[in-house]
């Protein structure tokens, strides 16, 4: 059996659009937007004033706490003001707002390499820490939060997350191609975390050239191996691969940590390699601009607060004659859908999908009442039904929907609802239960205090 | 003789059986509050769940809890209420029918839509899904969520904002729960002056978004003469308690966000 886990969906790939093109480095023009939350945590405090003057990779905003994430200018200008703006989540949120002066001047020392060799474990993540690296999965979760677990020689397994599962997206895929050795060489700092841990390549097999390229890099290197996964949705998902790599199932009030696993994006680890052996901090990725809705689809480094029109617009716009009805940061499956393309990029987004057709608005209009026909249970990759956990959710149920249905588990993968031949819209009814679950936790939990 | 023991060995279980009962009897009472079960022989018993409880019984043992009000079942109405209320103590007269009241004016007319929002049509939906529906922050959804929650079909949504029609709402605040932008609030029927906004911005971003919004100009606050507007610097809201309903606030209001402006109209005729 090739290594993948039980259940999952097989949607279009459709990344023949933008798979060849090799990364291109994208400089922006004008102001650039760094909102102060790109991260799951605390929203950093701001540390510069207004005309205040900032180069690339300087830090503009410090973590508050220690989950949260430091924020670094991209570019070179002047802070033009701090203000509430809107962000891809199309809530208002406080902005650090730069004007660009064009010449991306950097800090002093910036990307001069060093010896990271000798690094401790404590030097190791500060410097992690202060370079503002979130997980570039699409989460944002803070790198170093992740990489300190309670017991580091508990940890068996270090999964680089190379398998990039959404449809569309393939700038994970060309960044393991040309920059295999730097990803490899993160990983390998990382490894030096965990000294009981085997660092495991997972990509998936539609990727070929990509696991070569990991495969030639890994060579040498004592306790790192490639594996190659099956070609399925959601294999990218962190407890997907876990299941795939060490065969462990664990509830979602549990970390992976606490199974022995830490699952770090491809991403993720070309940032660690970039911040601890040239000092760079975390101000660009890796990023796929595609859809059938553009032009020309390509895959870029960019830097963040570049806003998504301005890369459209220097990409090509869109094709002539088609008018864009879906506009999603990320892919289709997982991605955020967006109403307005005048945002700025974030940290952790790895992908604007633009689509000429609605698939909800489509999908919305061919809605019909469940047919029982069980498939969403059996591409469930967590074991849930669907069918009866959205009864329970529509009618309101959540005691049921928590206790008897595990409904909290659910990963909104979207597989069900990608499934469902009654285009029943599931996982947004998870969603929304696990939504007002948490909320109604939170506030039983206030009540008691 | 076998037949005297038998009656005998019967006799004796008889008796030990029924000590047991006597003292599990004793031992697992629980005291009823025997207004409960009366509150209970007075509703109506259809259990339809209008009052916003799981039934009949539910209300009841609400009621007697002091978590509702004696005139919480809307099929009962007045009568029930009466009787309810002579059981707990209270005059049902004493408090007043609250009715729902939707804060938000935001037709599709003043403000304008925004995002592209499909997908499920549910208000909750949307507020998660993040994609502004309307170009107002605070402003009502126009989903109609409140609609599909409210069992008396008393919410519906017109020209893009939910109204409440006030005599079939029978106050039972589901829709206050479901609203996610909590425009909707529970205010006594009587009470005509309300101010029909929540956006907390100021003047120049309300007035970007929607010409109906509160702008907080405080000019109303300036005309109330027994201190009823509250006003938090950029947004009004009345005080029922303290209104006495002259309507002169809904006169001056300049942007006409405050309904009542009739009663002042009536005054000076």
């Amino acid at each position: 059996m090739r290594n993948t886990f039980r259940g999952g969906v097989h949607p279009e790939g459709h990344k023949e659009l933008s798979r060849e093109l090799p990364l291109k480095l994208f400089d922006p023009k004008g102001e650039m937007v760094f909102p102060l939350q790109q991260h799951i945590g605390k929203p950093a405090k701001p540390i510069v004033k207004k005309n205040d003057p900032v180069l690339v990779g300087q830090r503009i905003a410090e973590a508050d706490g220690f989950v949260s994430a430091h924020i670094v200018s991209s570019c070179s200008g002047t802070v033009k003001a701090i203000e509430k703006r809107r962000i891809l989540t199309g809530a208002l949120m406080e902005c650090i707002v730069i004007e660009n002066d064009g010449a991306f001047t950097p800090v002093e020392g910036m990307g001069q390499k060093r010896d990271a060799s000798g690094l401790s474990r404590e030097e190791l993540l500060r410097c992690i820490q202060d370079a503002g690296i979130v997980g570039l999965g699409g989460a944002g979760f803070p790198t170093h939060v992740k990489l300190s677990p309670k017991d580091p020689a508990a940890i068996r397994y270090l999964i680089a997350n190379g398998a990039e599962c959404e449809p569309y997206l393939t700038c994970n895929d060309q960044l393991m191609r040309t920059r295999a050795k730097e990803i490899v060489e993160g990983l390998v700092l990382t490894l030096s975390l965990f000294p009981n841990a085997e660092a495991v390549i997972c990509v998936e097999d539609n990727k070929p050239e990509a696991i070569e390229a990991m495969r030639a890099a890994a060579e040498g290197h004592a306790r790192t191996k490639v594996l190659p996964m099956k070609t399925k949705y959601p294999q990218g998902g962190e407890r997907s691969l876990i299941k795939a790599v060490a065969g462990v199932d664990f509830p979602i009030s549990r970390l992976p940590a606490d199974v022995g696993c830490v699952v770090c994006n491809v991403g993720t680890l070309y940032a660690i390699e970039r911040a601890v052996v040239y000092g760079e901090p975390l101000f660009s990725q890796c990023f796929t601009l595609t859809g059938e809705a553009v032009a020309h689809p390509g895959n870029y480094i960019v830097r963040d607060g570049t806003s998504f029109a301005e890369l459209l617009e220097a990409a090509g716009g869109l094709k002539e004659g088609v008018t864009l009805k879906k506009a999603l940061v990320g892919g289709p499956m997982m991605g955020i859908a967006i109403g307005s393309l005048d945002v700025p990029i974030q940290k952790q987004n790895n992908g604007l999908t633009l689509l000429p057709e609605d698939p909800v608005e489509l999908a919305e209009k061919r809605q019909t009442a469940c047919l029982h026909c069980g498939r969403c249970t059996t591409v469930c990759p967590v074991g849930l039904s669907p069918q009866v956990m959205s009864d329970a959710a529509l009618a309101g149920d959540y005691e049921r929907y928590e206790k008897k249905l595990h409904g909290l588990e659910c990963v909104q993968c979207g597989s069900c609802t990608f499934a469902c031949p009654a285009k029943r819209p599931l996982m947004q009814t998870f969603k929304q239960a696990k939504a007002e679950i948490m909320a109604n936790k939170r506030k039983e939990g206030g009540a008691k205090k | 003789m076998v037949i005297l023991i038998t009656t005998l060995v019967i006799a004796v279980i008889g008796v030990i059986v029924g000590y047991g009962l006597v003292y599990t009897g004793k031992k697992f009472h629980v005291e009823v509050d025997e207004r409960e079960a009366a509150v209970r022989e007075k509703l109506p018993g259809n259990n339809c769940g209008g009052c916003g409880f799981a039934g009949c019984d539910a209300l009841a043992a609400a009621i007697v809890s002091g978590k509702a009000q004696v005139n919480a079942c809307p099929v009962g109405g007045a009568a029930v209420a009466e009787e309810i209320g002579k059981i707990m103590g209270v005059s049902a007269g004493a408090v007043e029918r609250k009715v729902a009241f939707v804060r938000c004016k935001g037709s599709c007319e003043v403000t304008h839509n925004q995002g592209n929002y499909v997908g499920v049509r549910d208000c909750r939906s949307a507020a998660l899904a993040g994609i502004p529906v309307t170009d107002c922050d605070y402003g009502c959804l126009g989903l109609g969520t409140c609609q599909q929650v409210c069992p008396e079909k008393a919410i519906s949504v017109v020209d893009g904002v939910a109204a409440v029609n006030p005599r079939k709402c029978v106050g039972c605040g589901l829709c206050v729960k479901a609203c996610p932008r909590g425009l909707i609030e529970l205010v006594p029927e009587s009470q005509k002056v309300l101010v029909q906004c929540r956006n907390r911005d100021r003047g120049p971003a309300v007035k970007k978004v929607c010409s109906a919004g509160c702008i907080g100009c405080s000019l109303c606050v300036k005309q109330c003469e027994v201190g009823a507007m509250e006003f938090d610097g950029s947004l009004a809201h009345v005080d029922p308690e303290k209104c006495v309903q002259c309507g002169k606030c809904a006169a001056k209001c300049p942007v006409k966000v405050i309904t009542g402006a009739d009663l002042a109209q009536k005054e000076t005729a």
